[in-house]
């Protein structure tokens, strides 16, 4: 039992994760895929944050009678990941939108039909 | 100032962005890009000089000492890279001027320019860092430069493939980040100088091998490893032709340059022989080298005829780094910097088609090969450094991954890089027959000679292609040096 409730953090990490790429896999229209990118980088900020924990750690900002923090390290390295993904989505969504003027849908099948590639 | 360089390298296109995309209309976002790539070919040269005569760089951002700090450490491997990432950049942009005002609309060309020079920046900076955080940062600013770029092509389906690009370069860029989390959570360390020296000891854990796992199939989606390179052909083939001559040239080669320094730097030695990347980097590369090849055949457009041999040629590449042996990974880098000279001439002599003729189809093509007779030229020889005819820059890597595929007697190996040359033979004579042998569609077209602009840059690479296909000394030269830095892993 251990293993799923100790690690509990890691499972929820995997779920999201697994849930992410599988929306991206398999929905077609492009704002879902979207979606489902941010569930599964998300996932992995997640992952991040677990890492940096430590038991009974404070925040890491030092101040009389505290001993033991949380490791800072993880925490800056993601912060900069979900700057990356707030891009990425920002950008997918601009190409949403010039895809819905051009061809008038955002669903994958229909534009695959238009143009025979993707 | 000696020093600085591997910084000013990432910091000089960085700050010349937000310049470029200031500037005003017309030619000046042009001239600053070009002023710009020229100074980083002239720096990165300048690198390469200092790392060879005087060993390896290490510059310490803001004066943190590593493993702290972030550091920069150049040695011949990313040197060379760097060099050849900057000086594709400084042929690309003259010749972007033409190409770019005819397919760019006019009030997108400062921010055309800025991109491009973001784009630069992130593959430079992956080559000069030695961070692999910094690695996936850098990553990410040419991927999401790239990803602009492309969708700035006249089709509509410019767009879509941008799309499928993004979502699958941002999954591997993920992929990478879950690896070097996972590396992370075990050593606590990101330098990869630091890393070299802590992984043999934890190398046993199974934490490890699935971050090693992770960043393989993360940097294997970025460089179009055979079954990941579904985003590639679309994108070359609808992104403006200097986006498919720069990025064709550089973004795959900075993708394998990362595969080689995971395995080569920090990875342990013997560790890719443990678990099976070697053999799966092997097996890719061959299904690569033969299943793109023989899609190359069936193209009806010049420019995805070309991605998919591109797929191929990244498939040498990776048969070159399996073999795990010293020819194999010196094969692999000179094909590397073979690969974007011959590729970066074949697209550029594309784009100046279809700078005449609006379109690059087999049928609008067919015959005109008298009419641009340097143009097609240019197609024919670097068609030939392709195949790998002796006295092009083909030949020398071949002639290298055979002798590789032989010392380990590979004879599998040995029977794909052949098969692989036939099948380029076949798609490349199809297109010079269709050059030179067919009659035109349309009988009283007549086609007149590209500019000087586009055919200057494009020579410029056809000629290297011969001059690198009968002096070795340079590329082979520094190839051999880089692997007896990355050696140790490669034995």
């Amino acid at each position: 039992m251990d293993i799923f409730i100790g690690h509990y953090n890691y499972w929820i990490v995997i779920i999201l994760m697994m849930v992410g790429l599988y929306a991206v896999i398999s929905r077609g229209n492009l704002i879902k895929k979207v979606i489902g990118l941010n569930i599964f980088q998300v996932s992995v900020f997640f992952l991040y944050i677990s890492l940096g924990a430590v038991d009974g750690g404070a925040a890491p900002i030092v101040t009389e009678g505290v001993e033991t923090y949380s490791n800072p390290l993880p925490h800056v390295l993601i912060l900069t990941a979900i700057v990356v993904g707030v891009a990425t989505t920002a950008l997918a969504l601009a190409l949403v939108i010039r895809i819905k003027e051009s061809y008038g849908t955002i669903e994958e099948d229909k534009i695959h039909q238009m143009d025979h590639s993707l | 100032m000696g020093n600085h360089i591997s910084l000013l390298l990432v910091v000089l296109p960085l700050m010349a962005a937000p310049l470029v995309a200031i500037s005003p209309r017309g030619r000046t976002p042009w001239a600053i890009a070009c002023i710009v790539a020229a100074v980083c070919a002239f720096l990165a040269a300048t690198q390469l000089w200092m790392v060879v005569n005087h060993g390896t760089i290490s510059y310490e951002l803001g004066g943190w000492a590593p493993p702290w700090g972030i550091e920069y450490r150049i040695d011949a491997v990313n040197a060379f890279v760097a060099l050849i990432v900057a000086s594709i950049a400084a042929l690309t942009l003259p010749y972007a001027l033409l190409s770019a005002e005819q397919e760019i609309p006019a009030d997108k060309i400062p921010l055309f320019y800025s991109a491009l020079l973001l784009c630069l920046t992130g593959l430079l900076g992956m080559t000069q860092t030695g961070d692999i955080f910094n690695i996936f940062v850098f990553l990410e600013i040419s991927s999401l430069a790239s990803y602009a770029l492309i969708s700035l092509g006249k089709q509509r389906q410019a767009l879509t493939s941008a799309y499928q690009y993004l979502i699958m370069g941002t999954i591997g860029a993920t992929f990478y980040l879950i690896g070097v989390g996972l590396i992370y959570s075990q050593t606590g360390s990101l330098n990869m100088q630091d890393l070299e020296a802590i992984l043999p000891g934890v190398v046993h854990l199974r934490t490890v091998e699935t971050g090693f796992a992770f960043i393989m199939i993360g940097v294997a989606l970025k460089l179009a490893l055979f079954p990941l390179h579904l985003w590639l052909p679309n994108a070359y083939t609808y992104a403006p032709s200097v986006v498919t001559v720069f990025l064709a040239a550089t973004a795959t080669k900075v993708a394998v340059y990362v595969l080689l320094r995971m395995l080569g730097t920090v990875f342990p030695e013997g560790f890719a022989q443990i678990t099976p990347a070697d053999e799966l980097l092997m097996v890719a590369g061959i299904a690569g080298i033969l299943i793109a090849s023989v899609y190359a055949i069936y193209q009806k457009n010049v420019k995805r005829l070309l991605a998919y041999s591109s797929v191929a040629q990244v498939g040498y590449m990776a048969l070159g780094i399996g073999l795990a042996s010293a020819t194999g990974v010196t094969a692999a880098l000179v094909h590397l910097f073979n690969h974007a000279l011959m590729k970066g001439a074949l697209f550029m002599a594309i784009g100046a088609i279809i700078y005449r003729l609006g379109a690059c189809h087999m049928e609008q093509i067919q015959g005109l090969g008298r009419m641009m007779p340097w143009t097609f030229g240019a197609i024919v020889i670097g068609g030939l450094s392709l195949v790998g005819v002796p006295g092009t820059a083909g030949f020398i890597s071949k002639w290298y991954l055979v002798t590789a595929a032989l010392e380990q007697q590979a004879w599998i190996s040995v029977g794909v890089i052949l098969a692989g040359s036939l099948l380029a033979v076949v798609y490349v004579g199809k297109l010079i027959e269709a050059l030179y042998f067919k009659p035109t569609t349309d009988n009283g077209r007549q086609v007149t000679e590209a500019p000087l602009l586009l055919l200057v840059p494009t020579w410029a690479l056809v000629i290297a292609n011969i001059y690198f296909g009968l002096n070795t000394e340079l590329t082979v030269g520094i190839a051999q040096q880089a692997v007896a830095i990355l050696s140790g892993v490669m034995p």
